[in-house]
């Protein structure tokens, strides 16, 4: 069943990657585009999914939304991922003062529950794409560098990592050839689920008015527009948050089937 | 597990430490001068000296942060810039309408979870194994922020069952705690499914059955048990990690909370109190899962913390 899952879960997001590529040809009007005087109108035939305060048509403002979720997850998961890798390879691979620096910010960093840190790094440095992201991946390495360390330490104690040694290998060649290649998996785990996470805690701060800012549409902030007028347009908050749901639904398909095949492989490997 | 417990004790403190000086360094993270980003600039410049003096921004940034810790140590966090109230004052005064959604979600999620779990476990594959899973993985996917005011144009504007906001009667706690309560309740029955089946395969169960025991005895008093110590555990964090969430459904809900009170710091940029805020909400998260450790050393007697 997991497999399933995990094969719906990459079919959306290969599918919310294409709409957030291809926003401009497949939006039926300009996110942007205002009628005052249809603001609030239902779903129709014209608009599909209605149209926000403003007349905008929120089919192609989810639409373009896409591409603030996308840009978000990447970013946030690529650089939370790179100063992980950086720090924990080498924390976990010498050990030592390092490794003991490095878990002394991992405590303080994991002192702060979740998205609380995020929220008052946006709320000090103002609210913007670029300051949501550089929150992100501050509140995000430690995991990755703690799995990563986690993964080096076992890793190094192989026979191949000796052997490597033994014909001389330089410590960045055992890192980066031997030790990275074997591990790969569960950080492809953690990145698929550290792209449900990040989306999601971009969508609360925009939801918050910490994130993506006006005009430009994104699914937070969009929900937050909408949480004023749930008695008479509940439209604007059903979508946008259905279209959240599915993404990060798909992110979280795809890591623990992801999870799930790598157990596999490793049984076989260790039975 | 006296070493283990003196061990976590022992590091607790640099964390506090820790968590105190980034909290500090937070506010220093402001583009321009902070006076004016917090009173706008259009006030007096004796009420920007005012403020600069009265949150020490007058001094160096190293005599700052002594101060700031030596005030900290005493329960001083400085004063609202808006109402001049004291911070601490302000946050603690918010802390019992937090505690009691954060507790009630608690409740809601275990009541939810641990039948759900129990029952997936024992109808492994079956409709309502797949059924409870589907379940949960859906409430792990819908953020609280779009959970909340579904709930509310249901519940309140569709059936006017509940009230929307505010924190009047007991029928006021049920939509907040719900929201807040349901990831955590999506965790926790996974968590308890794959516990239990894992206790289920044990021999000891197998011995029980041959015994002739009925199956509710060894489902409930051999089996959950002992598949409980994770999931212990698992409540021990997710119960910090529900005062961060509280943050989001405090603000959907109107719920006078420190979540709340931490939002509105933020848009009337009365940055001690959002300093305050946080710093409270990360104490009682480090000692919510210092607890949870030590409670764990003494709820499992196989855990050898002890090198």
């Amino acid at each position: 069943m997991r497999n399933r899952l995990a094969i719906i879960g990459l079919c959306l997001i290969i599918l919310f990657t294409l709409t957030a590529a291809l926003a401009p040809i497949i939006a039926p009007y300009d996110p942007s585009e205002q009628n005052l005087f249809e603001g609030l109108k239902g779903p129709g035939k014209k608009h599909i999914l209605g149209q926000d305060r403003l007349g905008r048509d929120i089919l192609s403002r989810i639409i373009y939304g896409s591409r603030v979720s996308l840009q978000v997850g990447i970013m946030a998961v690529g650089i939370s991922l790179l100063i992980g890798l950086i720090v924990g390879s080498v924390s976990g691979y010498f050990s030592g003062f390092i490794d003991n620096l490095f878990m002394r910010i991992a405590d303080i960093l994991l002192a702060f529950p979740g998205i609380l840190l995020a929220i008052g790094i946006t709320a000090v440095m103002g609210p913007s794409l670029t300051n949501v992201i550089l929150a992100l991946s501050v509140i995000s390495w430690v995991g990755y560098a703690r799995l990563i360390r986690g993964q080096i330490l076992s890793a190094r104690e192989y026979e191949y990592v000796s052997a490597a040694r033994a014909i001389g290998a330089s410590h960045f060649r055992i890192i980066v050839r031997h030790i990275l290649p074997n591990i790969i998996a569960p950080m492809l785990v953690q990145a698929s689920l550290g792209m449900a996470g990040a989306i999601t805690a971009e969508a609360g701060l925009s939801f918050l008015g910490l994130g993506t800012q006006p005009p430009t549409p994104s699914w937070g902030s969009m929900l937050n527009e909408g949480r004023n007028y749930l008695l008479v347009a509940p439209h604007l908050t059903t979508f946008p948050g259905l279209a959240i749901m599915i993404v990060v639904m798909a992110f979280n398909f795809l890591g623990d089937g992801l999870r799930d095949i790598w157990d596999v492989k490793e049984r076989i490997k260790n039975p | 597990m006296g070493r283990y417990i003196l061990k976590r004790l022992i590091l607790f403190f640099p964390v506090i430490f820790g968590v105190v000086t980034l909290v500090f360094f937070l506010i220093h993270l402001m583009p321009g001068d902070p006076v004016e980003v917090m009173l706008g600039e259009t006030a007096l410049s004796s009420e920007k000296e005012d403020l600069r003096k009265s949150l020490g921004l007058d001094k160096g940034i190293g005599e700052q942060y002594l101060i700031f810790l030596k005030n900290a140590r005493k329960g001083d966090l400085g004063k609202s810039v808006h109402t001049k109230r004291p911070v601490l004052e302000t946050v603690i005064e918010r802390y019992p309408a937090t505690l009691e959604l954060t507790i009630a979600a608690l409740i809601i999620a275990i009541l939810i979870s641990i039948p759900a779990g129990i029952i997936s476990a024992v109808k492994k594959d079956s409709f309502v194994d797949r059924g409870f899973m589907l379940f949960a993985l859906l409430g792990v996917s819908i953020p609280n922020f779009w959970l909340g005011p579904l709930l509310i144009i249901l519940f309140s504007i569709q059936l006017g069952w509940l009230p929307v906001a505010g924190r009047e009667s007991i029928y006021h706690l049920i939509l907040p705690a719900i929201t807040l309560g349901m990831g955590m309740s999506a965790i926790l029955s996974r968590m308890t499914r794959a516990s239990m089946l894992e206790v289920l395969n044990k021999e000891y169960i197998i011995t029980a059955r041959a015994k002739g025991l009925s199956s509710a005895v060894v489902i409930m008093k051999h089996a959950f048990r002992n598949a409980l110590i994770p999931v212990v555990t698992v409540i021990g964090l997710q119960f910090g990690a529900l005062l961060a969430g509280a943050v989001i459904t405090e603000t959907i809900f109107s719920w006078p909370g420190i979540g709340r009170l931490m939002i509105q710091g933020i848009y009337t940029r009365d940055y001690p109190i959002v300093q305050g805020c946080i710093l409270i909400i990360a104490l009682s998260y480090v000692l919510i899962n210092l607890i949870t450790d030590i409670l764990y050393s003494y709820i499992d007697p196989r855990i050898k913390y002890e090198k």
